[in-house]
């Protein structure tokens, strides 16, 4: 009962939180609804089990990702969007696309996904079999997404360097 | 009373696609374009971890995978947008032409 009760509210929150972050006009608003889907999306995985995922989805997605987003906003000072009231190709073909979309994805999960029952309690992903996964079968996967993620961050540092001092650095090295 | 089963998590994951979808498509920002991308990768994680439910914990191993490479990408995104702006004095998607010949 708790349980579906969680389930309903959150969902909730989490789909309004989407519809808004398309709705607001001025990205500093989109990104804080993102915020809350991102917290939303956290109770879901607990009520999955999934409490290393939850903690992670609030401390990676939450916390650091959205702080670089919101980070960036301010930095570029971006304001609100203007309008441009789309083309008429896409009102022609997007929306019945969209119709097809919808009902195909909306029969493939009514006739192709069991009943199986998700409860609370019992959780079965505790971190410890987590990082038994990890740490062991995963141990290739984890290590190969150390070096991306590391290749990753002097991507973004070369990228947002000023050229200025890159040319500088190239004189003096 | 309706027991919760994997098709809810599924209805709320394919809702979140959805709308990431249309923000990709039809926003001109480029900050909200790569939050859009974001709320894409969050419903693959939901459904990911609603699987692992089924099928055993792999699906959550992926999912911190997923979180890990959304990471990665949000930094790489972002520096691109940064220093797409100081050339252009833009963040609209439309008036990125600079590879256009």
């Amino acid at each position: 009962m708790l349980h579906l009760v969680l389930f309903l509210i959150f969902g909730a929150i989490c789909v309004a939180g989407a519809v808004n972050l398309l709705v607001q006009r001025h990205p500093i608003n989109s990104a804080l609804s993102l915020v809350a889907v991102m917290a939303s999306l956290a109770v879901e995985y607990l009520l999955l089990g999934a409490e290393f995922v939850a903690a992670v989805q609030v401390i990676v997605y939450a916390g650091a990702i959205m702080v670089l987003f919101v980070f960036v906003i301010m930095l570029l000072n971006a304001g609100e969007e203007a309008r441009t009231g789309g083309s008429r190709v896409a009102i022609l073909f997007g929306i019945p696309g969209m119709l097809a979309g919808s009902l195909l994805v909306a029969w493939v999960l009514i006739t192709h996904s069991g009943t199986q029952e998700v409860s609370a309690g019992a959780l079965p992903g505790p971190p410890r079999e987590i990082a038994n996964l990890l740490f062991h079968d995963f141990l290739l996967p984890f290590e190969v997404t150390s070096v991306l993620v590391l290749i990753a961050i002097m991507g973004a540092v070369v990228l947002a360097a000023r050229p200025e001092s890159i040319e500088q650095q190239k004189r003096e090295g | 009373m309706v027991p919760i089963t994997t098709l809810h998590y599924l209805v709320v994951a394919a809702a979140l696609f959805v709308l990431g979808v249309i923000g990709v498509l039809t926003r001109r920002n480029v900050v909200i374009v790569l939050m859009s991308i974001e709320l894409i990768l969050n419903a693959v994680n939901l459904n990911l971890v609603a699987f692992s439910r089924l099928y055993g914990l792999h699906g959550q191993v992926f999912a911190i995978f997923v979180i890990t490479d959304a990471a990665a990408e949000a930094a790489v995104g972002l520096g691109i947008l940064i220093a797409f702006f100081r050339n252009k004095e833009t963040v609209n998607v439309d008036e990125v032409d600079l590879l256009k010949w």
